[in-house]
């Protein structure tokens, strides 16, 4: 047991934590803000593993605009404050299923990994993710640009209705 | 380090994502346990990069920030949906959405489509 480890154990309880509280949770709000809690810890699992960069973006797009995004829904779509009775379906179904998924590829990454140690890299930067990303991985990232282009026209003609399809 | 402690931290977040998607009623709930499988993906991915060795150095983590951007992009127009959903029906439950009626039926009666339950 290293202090990786132990970072790793924690930081991990934290994640898998919150991340039940959110889809176990009976108040709106309460499931947005636990996903800061979780998707922070995520960061800080991600700092542990030397992937610097990535904690960053992590930090400043999801819990800084999707989760932003997600609790505007959850305003403009005029949630109630408080406990909402009527949040879940019935639940056996969803437990086996999430439950088979989740424990099965636990199980399986603890059977193909067991106790193998590895050593860490030294801290990365992001000097080296953006020499990867501009040397490698240049066509998917321009594609990625495209990709975002449309999706903002498509969310602009889905939410207005004045230009929608109305024949 | 031992890689098995991400791996599974992981596979439970996973788990718990795909429970939230099967088990929520609100639309945007819905959304969030979509968020938490992306998540366990890209931990699973940052992981993988750490701990092997590949040709191409931090593909991993490059892969990562791509399914960062992607998970933006489908917040943004998911959003999008779900605000129309909701002039529409004044609701956001999933399981109320009737796939076979014709939507211009809908524009005209929204409050006795919302009010069915």
């Amino acid at each position: 047991m290293t202090g990786a480890d132990v970072l790793l154990l924690a930081l991990g309880a934290v994640a898998v934590g919150a991340g039940a509280l959110v889809v176990t949770t009976d108040q709106l709000v309460r499931a947005g803000l636990y996903l800061v809690v979780c998707l922070g810890a995520i960061a800080g699992l991600y700092l542990v593993l030397t992937a610097e960069l990535v904690a960053w973006v992590q930090v400043l797009i999801y819990v800084g605009a999707v989760v932003v995004l997600l609790l505007f829904a959850v305003m403009l779509t005029r949630a109630p404050i408080g406990r909402s009775p009527d949040l879940n379906r019935p639940g056996l179904p969803a437990a086996l299923i999430g439950g088979g998924a989740g424990l099965g590829l636990a199980a399986l990454f603890a059977d193909a990994f067991r106790f193998t140690k590895v050593d860490l890299p030294g801290p990365g930067n992001a000097e080296a993710i953006g020499t990867e990303l501009f040397r490698s991985w240049v066509l998917p990232f321009e594609v990625l640009s495209v990709l975002l282009l449309a999706a903002l026209v498509g969310a602009i003609i889905v939410s207005r209705p004045d230009i929608g399809s109305k024949s | 380090m031992r890689p098995v402690i991400p791996y599974v931290v992981a596979a439970l977040l996973f788990g718990a994502g795909v429970y939230g998607v099967l088990r929520r009623r609100n639309a945007v709930l819905v959304l969030m346990a979509v968020e938490l499988m992306l998540n366990a993906v890209n931990l699973i991915l940052v992981t993988a990069d750490t701990t092997v060795r590949a040709t191409l150095p931090h593909g991993g983590q490059v892969f990562a920030l791509f399914v960062i951007v992607l998970a933006a992009a489908e917040v943004g127009v998911g959003l999008a949906i779900v605000l129309q959903l909701y002039r529409l029906r004044s609701s956001v439950a999933v399981d109320t959405v009737r796939l076979d009626a014709a939507p211009a039926s809908e524009l005209d009666e929204p409050r006795m489509v919302a009010h069915e339950r």
